[in-house]
């Protein structure tokens, strides 16, 4: 099993989780985050004073994914998420060792 | 009758140099019968003869909306309009040292605020004749700006409590976000008793226009006038007594209290701008109460005052942000609302004085002045006032009360100056001459305001101190001052 984190802009959300769906991903967990990566900030300008903001506002989406899944899955946000400019986002990928269904105990790929 | 009397004194009032009329008339003229006559200097002339004047019901209706139109530009008005500037973890700070500012000066304004600002006193100070509103009675009525026109005290009353009440809440501005309640507290009751009572005394306080029937007669009453009064300075709604007051009070205490820590190295953007075009907006709003009402009755003047307030503002919004599009790459909101903000500071002395144009070129400079007062000035002044209250209030209050000498000249289409001896508008009007009465005004201001201010801090510094620890303040005020959070995330 695999678990996947994708740093995206926010806006793409929908298509990302529309996308994620249609591979058959059962399941995402999101959240909304702020960072910086080669996009850097910007610069606000309130009255006369001038602020570097360093973070910009992203959505983190995570997911975990059985192992056959995952190359339709990156592809899947990939697509979805690109608008071809400075600031699309990353995709992170793990191993993930144990996944459990709290309601069940189901353990493993059944428990996704 | 009472027409008759001043018509007979038209003959004096050639020889003798007009009485000006700044704005808001004061205490009890014609008591009714049930009040002292001591209570009533200007009755003395021709009540003998006279019935009591009754108030006018359209003028007190309108004075008593105008009044609670002024408590919503305080709050929330002004509370949003601040509270949005500020870091989140301050918001609550800030509405509540305006929210309760205005709370304490209301009360301290009917125990001896209004006594001291609108009874016949000496040229500075007013008296306690009237401590804890002794005499006032719901008969008691209060002089207008026209003869035989009265409006019920009580209003009155209320009326200029809510403008002591707004102008000490305009301090909180330029020290928020590190000090001590405590101190905004003690600070208040202290520059409300010895510099804005005396400041509205000085300004505004006469004896009403009844009395007024012969130059001999407008002599002896003029000289129980507060001082600037008797000088001819012209504020209609308090640009002396409200903004210049309130906002060298204000750079003071960012002198005194301290930089914020981090200042320079810390972001400190403004948490919701969204709150503050609110609170740009209710302050729009309320202030036709504050300069319409102004005018004490509903009448022509208070019209021009309404319109004035609309256009002077609106110019001053597209003022500043062109000015901010052109030397700063973008328009923005914050800008338009400070531009508004500026126009409505600058057009308040001038708003029952000025025509239309005259309205536009005071909106039109205060825009770019004041965008010039919270960039160049500032940094000039070196002195962290954290929401530019004077920047703002300072450097539009200046600008306005120099211009309402400029543009409430009949050759400009101003007003002119009402001679109440002669019952008409004054003929000559001499720009330069009252250029130089408001400037004494606004030097004496800034000067009274600037002393009293640095011994007030100094005291509270001494007695309680100004400032919040430094963790306390990274903390944020809201946790730390008052135990409580304004938002939940």
């Amino acid at each position: 099993m695999k678990f996947v984190t994708a740093i995206i802009k926010p806006f793409k959300l929908d298509e990302v989780r529309e996308a994620l769906s249609a591979v058959g991903v059962q399941g995402i967990t999101v959240t909304e985050v702020k960072g910086f990566g080669r996009q850097k900030g910007h610069t606000e300008l309130y009255r006369g004073a001038e602020y570097v903001v360093d973070f910009l506002p992203k959505v983190k989406v995570e997911a975990a994914v059985r192992d056959d899944q995952l190359e339709q899955a990156i592809e899947a946000v990939e697509k979805s998420a690109s608008t071809g400019k400075i600031g699309d986002g990353k995709i992170f990928v793990f191993d993930l060792e144990q996944v459990i269904r709290i309601r069940t105990g189901e353990t493993g790929p059944e428990a996704l | 009758m009472r027409k008759l009397f001043a018509a007979l004194a038209l003959l004096g009032a050639m020889v003798f140099g007009a009485p000006a009329w700044a704005q808001d008339a004061p205490a009890a003229t014609a008591a009714p019968a049930m009040t002292a006559a001591a209570a009533a200097p200007a009755a003395a002339v021709p009540a003998a003869t006279t019935p009591a004047p009754v108030p006018n019901k359209g003028d007190n209706a309108w004075l008593i909306v105008a009044t609670a139109f002024v408590m919503l530009m305080s709050i929330p008005g002004l509370a949003l309009f601040y509270g949005g500037l500020v870091r989140s973890k301050n918001m609550l700070s800030v509405l509540m040292q305006v929210f309760v500012t205005f709370s304490l000066i209301s009360v301290l304004w009917v125990i001896y605020g209004y006594s001291l600002a609108f009874t016949e006193g000496n040229a500075f100070f007013g008296s306690f004749d009237k401590l804890f509103l002794e005499g006032v009675t719901p008969d008691s009525v209060a002089a207008t700006f026209s003869k035989g026109v009265v409006v019920s005290e009580y209003i009155y009353v209320a009326f200029q409590g809510a403008f002591a009440a707004i102008t000490c809440s305009l301090i909180v501005g330029a020290f928020a976000e590190r000090i001590k309640f405590s101190a905004v507290l003690l600070f208040m009751v202290l520059w409300f008793t010895f510099a804005y009572t005396p400041i509205a005394h000085i300004v505004w306080y006469w004896a009403g226009p009844d009395g007024y029937v012969s130059a001999q007669a407008a002599d002896k009453l003029n000289a129980t006038a507060g001082f600037m009064f008797q000088k001819g300075a012209l504020d209609f709604a308090g640009g002396t007594v409200v903004h210049i007051n309130a906002a060298v009070a204000g750079l003071v205490g960012a002198y005194l209290v301290g930089k914020r820590t981090g200042l320079g190295n810390v972001a400190m953007a403004p948490h919701s701008l969204t709150f503050t075009m609110i609170g740009a907006s209710l302050l729009w709003f309320g202030w036709f109460g504050f300069n319409a009402g102004s005018a004490l009755e509903a009448n022509g003047t208070a019209a021009l005052a309404f319109l004035n307030t609309w256009i002077a503002t609106a110019c001053a919004a597209l003022s500043w942000l062109v000015a901010e599009w052109i030397f700063k790459g973008k328009p923005s909101m914050l800008g338009a609302a400070s531009g508004a903000v500026a126009g409505l500071v600058a057009i308040t002395p001038a708003c029952g004085f000025v025509g239309l144009m005259g309205a536009i070129v005071i909106g039109l400079l205060a825009g770019v002045l004041c965008l010039w007062g919270v960039n160049g000035l500032k940094r000039i002044l070196g002195a962290d006032d954290s929401l530019d209250v004077f920047g703002v209030h300072g450097v539009g209050g200046i600008l306005g009360a120099l211009l309402t000498g400029v543009f409430a000249s009949p050759a400009l289409g101003g007003t002119g100056i009402y001679d109440y001896v002669a019952n008409k508008v004054a003929d000559s009007y001499s720009i330069t001459d009252q250029l130089l009465v408001q400037a004494t005004g606004v030097g004496i201001t800034v000067v009274w305001s600037a002393v009293v201010a640095v011994v007030a801090y100094k005291l509270v510094d001494i007695l309680i101190g100004l400032r919040v620890p430094e963790e306390e303040e990274r903390e944020g005020l809201d946790l730390t001052s008052h135990g409580e959070s304004a938002y939940h995330y």
